[in-house]
């Protein structure tokens, strides 16, 4: 029993992350219908560059206390990550907005490996202890372990959330984001800038993935220049479990997947009798992928999207 | 016409006698070349699925692996050594013929292509290209994974001593004395490539050109005109996932002949991409174009391997060979496609020129 909670909490803890990621990329689907290869890669980025501020501020200021380092690190990766992506934008994606749809496509994997190559490149491809900032006094509920590092994984994730779905809803760009999104030649009639729109979106995908990144190296004391491309790869599952372009369908895909990979590695060994182990983790996600769109093309919250891909 | 045939023998004669010079450069050259070829096998087979059937299969590599672990199974002594039963029926283990694992690899691949194929049927478009890469991913996982609680793959350290190819006696792994002439072992392999190869873009050519072609383009072109039409597109893009797919297995198992050794480090989701950039970039759905995106991509980083020793130094060791070639088929990906969007060689289009002729 102590096994089950345990895991549910890290599987949520694990798909609160897929979430923030899921957000990002089913914002930028929703609207260009591009898959975002590279939206791993922001993430990837911004841990590291966080891991360098966080070395050098430490460094500058020895006194400080670790919150206030890692808030400043955040916001730095955040910046860092927006402008990234703007310009990744810019200038892979926008010039070949009416080619054929492979094109986009061929450019986003491209971009993927070469921010990993950069990555490489400055970061040196060795694993990096990121540090732990805040106090971690692990706490007990009902016989399972969580940490601080998790609890605050999981408020930030509803407050980004929260933020999200009132930016969508209520404001004057979030409107722009869901005509775009309908049809982008009526939005411009409409007095909508598409271009703007789009450049909105992808920054703020790209803060949320830094923030992601961020506590998802946190979360896993390293950081690394693969580190963004099996959860990214994973939070496109989630947006595509959720029902891709729907913010909330990201989130609830976000959180089951992280459920069921948890559970699952959890018992696998149990189950198949110690045929197939932990090291099968990765695979759930594809086989939850796999099952859904066969299934159910939509996702579980989304509209029939399969056709226009 | 005459013209054309001069070409013709020119381009043939030059073929043959390429591996001869390369190698008084050494065996290194002609191994990129050996290794360029595979690459044009591979390459022309995941062109059936993305360029004639308009599929996008990120995963293509896994059949690339199950063609070659296929053949590592088959030809190293792994299976005798960790099963007994297998050990007791072989004892002087399976030393099959090229004629016998070729078409074995062809039709495991095939077989998998379509089992593969079938549940993604419905799926087009980035749906596709996720979920086949996926497929690709599950796959070396468990290449990765199966060597317990019984052991078939070997995990991650792999299977060695493979045999290399027989055909006729003639042992591709060791260096032929032909009227006093050395010939080596890479460069045999080589001939046995472009046979392979040769026959792969006849085999291209002609499918091209038939009602299977015809209907794949179809339904490339539109999916839902092409069944109105009374195409089957079930059992066409299970066709195109199958023949696309075969191409991948011998391809595979001769890799494995030629390497001797088989891992999954060799059918990472990174070769499938630099397929499909292979396809992209020369062309897609123009065979000559695939070969030139596939001869280009393979050997170019190759070739830059000789500049990256400099270049490493220069930078400290950042810059090394193996992340000058990542960078450079990252660039190639992202440059290619913003200034030429249907590829370096792209194909006439057929559908405008006939319009305009009638």
């Amino acid at each position: 029993m102590d096994i089950l909670l345990q895991q549910i909490i890290n599987g949520l803890v694990l798909g609160s992350m897929y979430a923030l990621i899921a957000l990002g990329y089913t914002m930028v689907y929703g609207i260009i219908q591009l898959i975002n290869f590279a939206h791993g890669e922001v993430l990837m980025i911004g841990a590291l560059t966080s891991w360098s501020c966080i070395g050098l501020m430490r460094d500058a200021m020895p006194g400080a206390p670790g919150w206030v380092i890692l808030l400043l690190a955040t916001i730095i990766a955040c910046f860092v990550a927006a402008v990234l992506n703007y310009t990744i934008e810019k200038v892979a994606y926008r010039p070949l907005r009416n080619s054929p749809r492979l094109a986009p496509l061929i450019t986003a994997i491209g971009m993927s490996l070469l921010l990993q190559t950069l990555a490489m490149i400055i970061w040196k491809p060795n694993y990096k202890p990121y540090p732990t900032l805040l106090p971690s006094t692990p706490f007990e509920v009902g016989g399972a372990v969580i940490t601080t590092t998790q609890v605050l994984i999981l408020s930030v994730t509803v407050i980004a959330l929260a933020a999200m779905v009132y930016l969508v809803s209520y404001t004057r760009l979030g409107r722009a984001m869901r005509a775009t999104a309908e049809n982008p030649r009526v939005a411009a009639l409409m007095g909508v800038k598409p271009d703007m729109v789009i450049s909105a979106t992808f920054i703020i995908g790209a803060v949320l993935a830094a923030i992601a990144g961020i506590m998802y190296a946190s979360n896993y004391g390293t950081a690394q220049h693969t580190m963004g491309f099996l959860p990214g790869l994973k939070a496109f599952t989630a947006a595509v479990f959720g029902g891709i372009g729907n913010l909330t369908g990201a989130v609830v895909g976000g959180i089951l997947l992280g459920l069921i990979e948890a559970i699952g590695s959890g018992y696998i060994g149990q189950l198949t009798g110690g045929v197939l182990g932990s090291h099968y983790t990765d695979i759930f996600a594809f086989i939850v992928l796999i099952i859904i769109l066969t299934l159910r093309p939509s996702g579980l919250l989304g509209e029939r999207v399969a056709d226009r891909a | 016409m005459k013209n054309h045939k001069i070409q013709w023998v020119l381009g043939a004669v030059a073929l043959l006698v390429l591996p001869l010079i390369l190698q008084y450069f050494g065996n290194a050259w002609v191994r990129i070349a050996d290794l360029a070829l595979l690459y044009v096998m591979l390459a022309l087979g995941l062109n059936i699925v993305v360029g004639y059937a308009g599929l996008l299969d990120l995963g293509y590599v896994a059949f690339y692996a199950v063609g070659a672990y296929m053949f590592g199974l088959l030809a190293s002594p792994h299976l005798a050594d960790n099963f007994a039963w297998f050990a007791a029926h072989f004892p002087e283990g399976l030393h099959m013929s090229l004629w016998m694992v070729i078409p074995l690899a062809l039709v495991l691949a095939a077989i998998t292509g379509v089992l593969l194929g079938i549940p993604v049927l419905k799926l087009r478009g980035d749906y596709l290209a996720i979920v086949t890469l996926g497929f690709g991913e599950i796959i070396r996982i468990f290449l990765n994974n199966l060597d317990h609680p019984v052991n078939i793959t070997n995990g991650p350290k792999g299977l060695g001593q493979i045999d290399s190819v027989k055909i006729f006696g003639l042992d591709f792994g060791r260096r032929l004395e032909l009227f006093g002439f050395d010939i080596s072992s890479v460069t045999l392999y080589y001939y046995l490539f472009l046979a392979l190869v040769l026959v792969t873009i006849v085999v291209c050519y002609r499918l091209q050109d038939s009602r299977i072609g015809r209907a794949w383009m179809a339904i490339r072109e539109d999916e839902i005109a092409a069944k109105a039409m009374g195409i089957n597109t079930r059992n066409m893009k299970l066709l195109a996932f199958g023949m696309g797919a075969s191409f991948g297995g011998v391809a595979g198992s001769m890799f494995a002949a030629f390497q001797g050794f088989v891992s999954p480090e060799s059918f990472s989701l990174m070769e499938s991409v630099m397929i499909v950039a292979m396809v992209v970039l020369g062309g897609i759905g123009h065979i000559p174009g695939v070969i030139l995106g596939a001869v280009l991509l393979s050997a170019l980083p190759e070739v830059l391997r000789y500049v990256a020793g400099p270049l490493q130094a220069m930078t400290d060791g950042r810059l090394d060979a193996s992340i000058l070639r990542q960078l450079l088929i990252a660039l190639a990906m992202i440059i290619v496609m913003l200034l030429r969007p249907r590829g370096l060689w792209p194909a006439p289009e057929h559908g405008k020129s006939l319009a305009q002729k009638s």
